[in-house]
């Protein structure tokens, strides 16, 4: 029996089919078509997985510039730069000792492109601590972490941790004196609990501060060990860290609604505003949302109108591809005209003098130069329990999305900041001038210089201020803006004395002209 | 404990936990359980068991005219050795603040990371330091010092 003869012919629908499959590989990555018209723009963007981190639409205050400043944006650059350049560095990276420091002498002279890339690195490094510390100062002088957005300031808190984190385990890698002596001062301030387990006379039994520098160490000194861990932190662990708690951070925004916004946003806005908008729902919508029926209490949107939002592709995306376009070129210019430093091989037996860390670590180590457990570990713990804390003593809701919002306002934040800046100021001048506890009494037993020096009185004086605004201004949120704008100024002015006024011996000199010559 | 009137059930908000959950959620901590244990053991992991440092001990020839109070450093080790009247002893040269090596001068010693001064016994003299430098065992045979770095000894253990 012959075949029957086919209809159609199958040779002409393969070939019609091998010349439409470019198009339709297109059509079936981007099944809402063309983003062209704002519906299909809107469908492209909550169609694409990596788009869809983002809102449809983003409301108008949020792509305000006073809003947020792009730090958040800023800080995300900064974090894909790093990443794109460190994963290039590791093609010629060697993590282990004196290997270490020759790549990464043949990235910088041998290796094309390499120093720029180097130096890139450590440019986005450096602004992205600066860009995440701005970020949390914009999220918290605008209320933005009141309800519901309480859990997303912890979450920032620990991706600016984890940032620190980073930059401190890179700092090691290069192996060069500079690297090797900050990190024994750093291990050693994880070691530094055995100040008060010593003063206690129980560190035979027990001893945390051990057994973090040994953790940390891998060996009882810098070495192989503690290089290769450093290594795997740097590049394995913490960026896996940052990525898991950005994702957690981002889609927490969307869920609650984007960036914060004054409760009369939309009056100010229609005051400012001369463009005209639209309504959402210019027709009615192709899909009903189902899953509305299994969501509690009021969504984000309830009781107000729509009409102030715009469609975030392409508005929002502009904006955001600008700062990400501002973030590169400037860590790109700054490449150009600084080089990343790389002093001689490590030598673990001549340190470096002055030993400093990177520069956002020199407020901890002129802390650290009066007590390397209150310093290193103790005062950074009240910090963070106190920052952690703010977004649960705060419960008030006057001045939310407000620059400076809140009791007492933009003249308290002014008069904290004089205060924030002097009392460290004259703090450090005493110390310097007069010395300090064990200057006048050599024999003094160490749990009281421990509890009593310039680190730990600055802390307390910045809390007795906040009691006190608290107390004045008859609200919590007043005490949360002196105290943070405390802890702004004094982080400012140690940081400023540890980098430029501290000489070797870490004495104090006014220029690093007056340094004596070796 | 008196019972609360019950809530109208809603198709969403069914019992909190109907029976045949239980053995799920059972057997679900039964495996966080297990898991837990097994990481628990695994912590260890980051501390071996023997460290990959080099011997803490080293053995060094004295030169011949040191004079008392003077020390003598032998290279890439962070130990100053003095001679005097009584014997040899040796000093730590890692600074009991962040573990800078500290560098002798005529009134003892000097740290260059954040200042502390230590008298020529490793007494604190000044600064953040907060333990005196610790006396290091040392032992001398055959006209060589033999230095334990791991072992400290009493202050002023001098060996003759």
């Amino acid at each position: 029996m012959t075949p029957a003869v086919p209809e159609k012919d199958a040779l002409r629908e393969f070939a019609d089919n091998l010349k439409a499959a470019p198009r339709r590989v297109l059509e079936t990555a981007f099944r809402s078509g063309p983003p062209t018209t704002d519906r299909t723009r809107s469908t492209f963007v909550f169609g694409n997985v990596f788009l869809h981190l983002h809102a449809v639409r983003t409301h108008r205050w949020s792509l305000k510039w006073s809003t947020t400043m792009g730090l958040g944006i800023m800080s995300v650059s900064a974090f894909l730069i790093t990443l794109v350049t460190g994963v290039l560095l590791m093609f010629y990276y060697k993590p282990y000792p004196e290997a270490a420091y020759q790549s990464i002498k043949d990235i910088h002279f041998v290796v094309p492109t390499g120093r720029l890339i180097r130096n890139i690195h450590r440019w986005a490094a450096n602004l992205m601590v600066v860009a995440v510390i701005l970020h949390m100062a914009r999220a918290f002088y605008t209320a933005a972490y009141r309800r519901p957005r309480e859990y997303n300031w912890l979450i920032g808190m620990g991706l600016l941790v984890v940032t620190l984190g980073l930059s401190f385990t890179g700092y090691l890698l290069p192996w060069d004196q500079l690297a090797y002596w900050a990190i024994t001062i750093g291990a050693n301030i994880a070691q530094s609990p055995r100040e008060v387990t010593d003063a206690l006379g129980i560190t035979n039994y027990f001893d945390p501060g051990g057994l973090q520098r040994l953790i940390l160490l891998g060996s009882d000194q810098v070495g192989a060990e503690a290089l290769i861990r450093f290594y795997l932190l740097h590049v394995m662990l913490l960026p896996l860290a940052l990525a898991a708690l950005m994702g957690v951070h981002f889609w927490r925004i969307r869920k609650d609604g984007g960036m914060v916004r004054p409760a009369d946003a939309d009056e100010q806005l229609a005051r400012q505003r001369h463009e005209e908008t639209y309504p959402v729902f210019t027709e009615a919508p192709a899909k009903t949302y189902h899953l509305a029926a299994i969501v509690r209490g009021r969504t984000a949107n309830v009781g107000r109108g729509p009409e102030n939002t715009v469609p975030s592709m392409p508005h929002l995306f502009y904006a955001e591809l600008g700062v990400m376009m501002v973030t590169l070129l400037a860590c790109v210019a700054m490449s150009l005209v600084s080089d990343a430093p790389l002093k001689e091989l490590a030598n673990p037996s001549v340190p470096e003098n002055p030993a400093k860390a990177p520069w956002y670590f020199l407020g901890l180590q002129e802390m650290v130069a009066f007590s390397a457990f209150m310093g290193g570990i103790g005062i950074p713990s009240v910090v963070l329990i106190g920052l952690g804390l703010i977004p649960y003593l705060d419960r008030e809701t006057e001045g939310t999305g407000k620059w400076f919002g809140g009791p007492g306002g933009w003249p308290l934040v002014r008069l904290s900041a004089v205060f924030g800046l002097c009392v460290p100021i004259l703090l450090e001048s005493f110390a310097i001038r007069f010395g300090w506890l064990r200057e006048w009494f050599p024999n003094i037993p160490q749990p009281i210089v421990t509890a009593i020096n310039p680190g730990t009185l600055l802390t307390l004086v910045y809390a007795m201020y906040s009691l006190w605004c608290i107390k004045r201004y008859g609200s919590v949120r007043a005490g949360a803006l002196g105290l943070f704008t405390c802890f702004l100024g004094g982080f400012l002015v140690l940081t400023i004395i540890g980098t430029y006024f501290r000489g070797p011996n870490w004495v104090f000199y006014w220029s690093p002209a007056d340094w004596p010559k070796h | 404990m008196t019972t609360k009137p019950k809530a109208a059930v809603s198709r969403l908000d069914p019992e909190p936990m109907p029976r045949r959950d239980w053995l799920g959620l059972g057997s679900l901590w039964a495996m966080g359980g297990a898991l837990m244990f097994g990481l628990l053991g695994m912590l260890k992991l980051p501390k071996a068991a023997v460290l990959a440092s080099p011997s803490k001990k080293f053995r060094v020839a004295l030169p011949e005219t040191l004079p008392a109070g003077e020390a003598f450093v032998p290279p890439g080790r962070a130990v100053a050795i003095f001679r005097d009247g009584e014997g040899i002893f040796a000093v730590s040269t890692i600074c009991t603040h962040l573990g800078c090596v500290v560098k002798p001068n005529a009134e003892g010693f000097e740290c260059p990371c954040h200042g502390s001064r230590f008298h020529p016994n490793g007494e604190v003299r000044k600064g953040p330091a907060p333990r005196p430098l610790p006396w290091l065992k040392v032992s001398v045979s055959g006209g060589t010092v033999m230095v334990d770095e791991g072992t400290t000894v009493p202050q002023g253990t001098k060996v003759a």
